[in-house]
């Protein structure tokens, strides 16, 4: 029984050790492209570590480019689409949680239309209605259609947020559901974070320096640090806040 | 609701016929900024855009915008390229769902477990999540690239391989490169939401069916499968739409080549509206796969429906 136990012990921890080097290993393999410098790209490509790192990527990127001012655009973007939605879909997700009203099925029904279309079929119309109002090449009509692809999904989060909360106790909840609150913002903000901080910066940056592979990583690896120390510091939040809605099943 | 309304004495003074209407006002106002926001930015230009399936738009051609009718949809009938591109959507959009899938539930299963450096692990586990789609095509691409990546040497270590090669350059096995990397980016999704339902089991039963002599897989039978199936239906139904969308590996680290084995319907959009400008035809064929969509969502919540009521 003992040995038993011991092999399966041996087993989980094999099991879970390959998901991590599964999960981490594309990851290293950024980082390390992003430190080969550009003569050694092509001939060590396929050596786990360059004979000889270096930082030039990095040090272009961050002096000799517009990165910088592409970064800084993303986060001001991605800050301002977090607190918008955070606002935005827990006033209707307290909505839809804790009123009966007509109408209700139908904003449902809307809001689950909203998932089912590729999102390439908006840009030409939304371009056509964005620009009379001089909100294309606009920070403020980025955040704005932004807010909006990420409104629905926020929604139906919050919405069984406020489900998990007995509403009896919402009185009572009101004292230390502040703190829950805290814990969902914490999922909403981060979701919306990633989905919407470096399509575009990056993708503007590889337009331009398109055939520079090593800045190319160097100024994603950039890009991700933030991104993942935020996830790494917010992801136990996520499994907490959906277990919280989920519980009254 | 309206029965009460009905129910309230018809002499009531005008101020409570003002707070009635305040009380049905009230879920409205709350819902107001997302349903101004849906309809402005999402489905007044889907109208327009539905409109455009049935006009000649063509970006830098002022001469267009006639209403062609359905001509779209007759050439559609008959582009090879886009019954090629149904088959791969299905092709990419099961294999992506199911390997997430379960891949995820293990992780969650594994995770489920205590013990130590547990937190440690699952942080790094879901890593992966955060990186940009677009980001991860790229890596993904060059790790498959023999000249600068590792995957085809190890293959033909293995003896998979006769000699290291890009996989995503073989008509044969390019689709599985933006699968293996969906299905790495996909992983964290389904091990989240599964991990939470899996934490929302109360520990009793488990304990109770131990006692009754249950070993380890009617356990899992009969109390963790049960559990997890409503989670496991919604996230399932909403992640297939989700990826039959979802074109930005493929055109990333494939374009939809080599010979459009890898063109899912998604990329042939995008592939039509930007690099041949014709919005008019892109915007025919998706809204046919929006009308696939809802189809297979509506199946599946009839089949769901049908099954709650059975039991």
């Amino acid at each position: 029984m003992t040995r038993k136990r011991l092999i399966l012990t041996v087993l989980h921890r094999l099991a879970v050790l390959a998901y991590v080097a599964f999960a981490l290993f594309p990851l290293f393999w950024l980082l390390k492209v992003s430190v080969t410098p550009t003569s050694l790209l092509y001939t060590e490509g396929v050596r786990l570590w360059p004979s000889q790192a270096s930082l030039e990527h990095y040090k272009f990127v961050l002096t000799h480019s517009s990165f910088p001012t592409f970064f800084l655009n993303s986060t001001i973007v991605s800050a301002s689409t977090a607190v918008i939605v955070t606002i935005v879909s827990s006033l209707a997700g307290y909505a839809m949680s804790r009123f009966v009203f007509r109408g209700k099925y139908w904003i449902v029904g809307l809001l689950l239309l909203t998932q089912m279309f590729p999102l390439v079929m908006l840009i030409a119309p939304m371009f056509k209605m964005l620009s009379p109002l001089g909100l294309t090449n606009s920070l403020t009509g980025l955040v704005i259609v932004y807010v909006a692809f990420n409104v629905p999904f926020a929604t139906f989060l919050m919405q069984s947020f406020f489900d998990g909360i007995p509403k009896d106790l919402e009185d009572a909840a009101m004292i230390d559901g502040a703190t829950r609150f805290t814990a969902f913002r914490q999922i909403i903000l981060p979701l919306t974070l990633k989905a919407t901080t470096f399509p575009v910066g990056l993708l503007s940056f590889v337009s331009k320096f398109s055939v520079d592979f090593g800045q190319m990583m160097a100024a994603g690896v950039l890009a991700l640090i933030p991104a993942c120390l935020f996830f790494l510091l917010i992801q136990r939040y996520l499994v907490q806040g959906l277990t919280a809605g989920a519980v009254k099943g | 609701m309206t029965s009460t309304h009905a129910a309230a004495p018809p002499n009531g003074d005008r101020r409570t016929a003002k707070q009635k209407i305040a009380v049905r006002l009230e879920p409205w106002l709350y819902s107001a900024p997302v349903l101004i926001l849906i309809v402005a930015i999402m489905l007044v230009p889907l109208a327009l855009g539905v409109s455009y399936a049935f006009r000649d738009i063509r970006l830098l051609n002022p001469f267009s915008g006639a209403f062609v009718g359905l001509k779209h949809f007759r050439e559609l009938a008959g582009d090879g390229a886009f019954r090629g591109a149904l088959v791969n959507t299905l092709w990419w959009t099961f294999s992506s769902v199911i390997l997430q899938f379960l891949f995820g539930l293990i992780l969650a299963l594994l995770l489920n477990q205590p013990f130590k450096g547990r937190a440690l692990a699952q942080a790094l586990c879901f890593l992966p999540w955060a990186v940009p789609s677009f980001l991860s095509g790229l890596d993904w691409a060059w790790m498959f690239n023999p000249v600068v990546g590792p995957i085809p040497h190890w293959l033909y270590a293995l003896g998979i391989m006769s000699e290291p090669s890009n996989i995503l350059s073989d008509p044969e096995t390019a689709m599985w490169g933006p699968i293996v990397a969906n299905v790495w980016w996909g992983i964290p999704f389904f091990a989240i939401t599964m991990l939470a339902a899996l934490q929302a089991i109360p520990k009793d039963l488990y304990e109770a069916a131990e006692i009754d002599g249950a070993g380890p897989i009617e356990r899992f039978r009969s109390i963790t499968v049960p559990f997890l199936a409503p989670t496991m239906a919604i996230s399932i139904l909403l992640r297939t739409v989700w990826i039959a969308n979802f074109a930005d590996l493929i055109i990333v680290m494939t374009n939809g080549g080599p010979a459009d084995r890898t063109q899912i319907v998604a990329s042939y959009i995008f592939t039509q509206a930007f690099r041949r400008l014709d919005f008019g035809y892109a915007s025919a064929i998706a809204l046919v796969l929006l009308v696939l969509l809802l189809a297979y969502s509506m199946l599946i919540v009839i089949l769901r429906q049908t099954m709650l009521s059975r039991h």
